[in-house]
């Protein structure tokens, strides 16, 4: 790993009136791998996912892309700079059809005068969507019917294949298995892998060690606001993990 | 390599069907109400032949309708964003009383008048619709407080402008705009009909509808996904406002006078019309087409039964209960589907 990062946050500082959510938190994600964010419950995991994809300014704190340093003060400015993320809420509207929550930002109108008035091309969307689907495998009900009508697990298909097909240099993925059944999940884990083959790092949250030691290279421990660890995940016990998490041992922090 | 933008569409079989007519026509509650429609004129027309279904009561039914059915397509937009405008009765008595001090100032009689008059009314309600989206979206204050304030504000500035005395407006407006027929049908109703046609492709089939329903439908998601979600709530509320100016031109034009103390219950009309038609007070649900099938309903209601003689009391309480009856359905709907 003698790769320069791709993207590095440091001494993020992020405070909610009197909670401070982060203290100086650190984040690192190398080129072309998957990396994990792991942390109890608090300890600023969605938060620095947050401002890492533009939706929260942090307080203090720098973020630098491939060196240079980015501001990202809405979620646009991060998608622009290739930056795509799997909510935990989904983020997914819905009352709209998949194919218009997967262009939503983006629509495709239809060519000639039409374009000028803003028209959409309706047809070329739900092809297209339903290519991307095809491709990573998702199987979506209906195209036609409102996300509303999907079950939980289609929903967090359409949410991931979204974040997956615009995603150019990273991908944030805040707790994607989280609603979903064993084999979805697998499913899931297998679309980590195959994006992270496509050359694009992903940045995974996730409660599930299992999933965490099953397809991430590398875990970066988050502990009341800080980075307090990192690791090889080949190298690593889920002991250490453990340890790391609740602050049952003395802070590693390789810096 | 994953970027379906540069994918060529490249087999057939990828071949996409659009959603099936009647299959999208069954799960929409237009379909419902504009049933109902028909069964209230079909009822009306058996029980008396000779007054309903006459050239001349459809031509009234559709007149009386025009100017309500543009404050109800605002509404429309309004509301599908999880918004409400409760100023549209006011703002409208504003513009109107504002059009026709500046033409009683320019001499009324001239076109040049009638002209800028016109273009103060839309101008005015722009402004207040404007001001409606600014509290609303940048200064986070709910809908309903920041219209009823408006509304307030609005009603309070004619009234004052006017000293509280209905003004009347230019009788070569009221002659010409206001009685002028193309085939037979006022050109009131042509604009209106126009407007609103124009506006319901728009919400069904641009950007700009597409942002409205993704806004009502997941304020959050859609910013995370690139929706200038306050720019967008600005421009509809302001569209609202936009119309309820053209409503107070048309106004002028078919009763002759601002009407300073007609419309305190105008608002709520326009909400009905939407309501009844299928649009969600919980924003991302409603279309044009069920907001003109709404806007109906309580006119044909009201006509009938004047024409059968039963006291037009009756009208009020039967638009409310079909009120009730739309959101409950909405309620039950999506009960049902949400998981």
């Amino acid at each position: 790993m003698v790769d320069a990062p791709l993207l590095e946050a440091r001494g993020i500082v992020k405070s909610y009136g009197h909670v401070e959510a982060l203290r100086g938190a650190d984040f690192t994600v190398l080129p072309g791998e998957i990396v994990a964010l792991i942390g109890d419950n608090g300890a600023g995991k969605s938060t620095l996912a947050k401002i890492l994809s533009g939706v929260e300014s942090p307080d203090t704190g720098t973020i630098t892309m491939d060196g240079q340093p980015v501001r990202f003060d809405s979620a646009e400015h991060a998608r622009a700079a290739g930056v795509e993320t799997v909510y935990q809420d989904l983020a997914l509207c819905a009352d709209l059809t998949p194919a218009a929550n997967f262009f939503l930002g983006r629509e495709i109108l239809r060519p000639g005068v039409f374009r000028w008035l803003g028209m959409l091309d309706h047809r070329e969307m739900r092809i297209r969507t339903r290519q991307a689907c095809d491709q990573l495998g998702i199987r979506v009900k209906s195209q036609n019917e409102p996300v509303s009508t999907l079950s939980g697990g289609q929903r967090q298909a359409v949410a991931v294949a979204r974040a997956v097909t615009w995603a150019q240099r990273v991908l944030f993925m805040d707790e994607p298995t989280a609603a979903l059944g064993v084999v979805q999940t697998q499913k899931v884990l297998d679309l980590i892998l195959t994006v992270r083959d496509s050359g694009v790092a992903v940045m995974l949250i996730s409660h599930n060690m299992q999933d965490v030691k099953a397809v991430s290279d590398r875990i970066e421990v988050l502990r009341l606001g800080r980075r307090v660890a990192r690791f090889a995940t080949p190298d690593v016990s889920m002991e250490d993990l453990v340890a790391a998490m609740t602050g049952a041992r003395p802070e590693e922090n390789h810096e | 390599m994953r970027d379906p933008t540069t994918d060529v569409v490249s087999a057939i079989e990828v071949e996409e069907r659009p959603p099936r007519l009647l299959d999208r026509l069954l799960a929409t509650q237009a379909l419902w109400i504009g049933l109902a429609l028909l069964g209230l004129v079909v009822v009306f027309s058996t029980l008396d032949p000779d007054s309903f279904a006459t050239t001349f009561n459809v031509r009234n039914l559709v007149s009386d309708t025009a100017i309500l059915l543009l404050l109800a397509t605002g509404q429309t937009y309004v509301i599908i964003t999880a918004g409400i405008d409760l100023s549209v009765g006011g703002v409208l008595v504003f513009s109107a009383v504002v059009s026709v001090a500046v033409m009683e100032e320019m001499g009324s009689e001239s076109t040049a008048a009638l002209v800028v008059g016109a273009l103060v009314a839309l101008l005015a309600g722009l402004a207040w619709g404007i001001l409606n989206g600014l509290l609303v979206a940048r200064g986070r204050i709910p809908a309903l407080i920041v219209t009823l304030g408006t509304l307030g504000m609005s009603l309070g500035a004619a009234l004052l402008i006017t000293g509280g005395v209905d003004k009347r407006a230019p009788p070569r407006l009221n002659l010409g705009l206001g009685l002028e027929r193309w085939f037979g049908i006022p050109v009131i109703v042509w604009i209106s009909a126009t407007v609103t046609a124009v506006l319901g492709v728009v919400l069904a089939q641009t950007r700009f509808g597409r942002y409205t329903y993704a806004i009502g439908s997941n304020a959050d998601g859609a910013r995370r996904a690139g929706v200038p979600v306050e720019r967008h709530l600005i421009k509809v509320y302001g569209l609202c406002g936009l119309l309820a100016g053209l409503a107070a031109y048309l106004y002028l034009a078919k009763f002759a006078i601002t009407g300073v103390s007609a419309h305190g219950t105008t608002n709520l009309q326009a909400i009905a019309a939407a309501v009844i038609g299928g649009t969600s007070l919980f924003g991302g649900i409603g279309t044009i087409l069920g907001t003109v099938i709404g806007v109906f309903i309580p006119t044909v209601l009201a006509n009938g039964f004047q024409i059968l003689g039963v006291r037009p009391f009756w009208q009020q309480v039967a638009v409310g209960a079909v009120l009730i009856a739309a959101v409950y359905i909405d309620q039950w709907r999506r009960r049902s589907r949400s998981s």
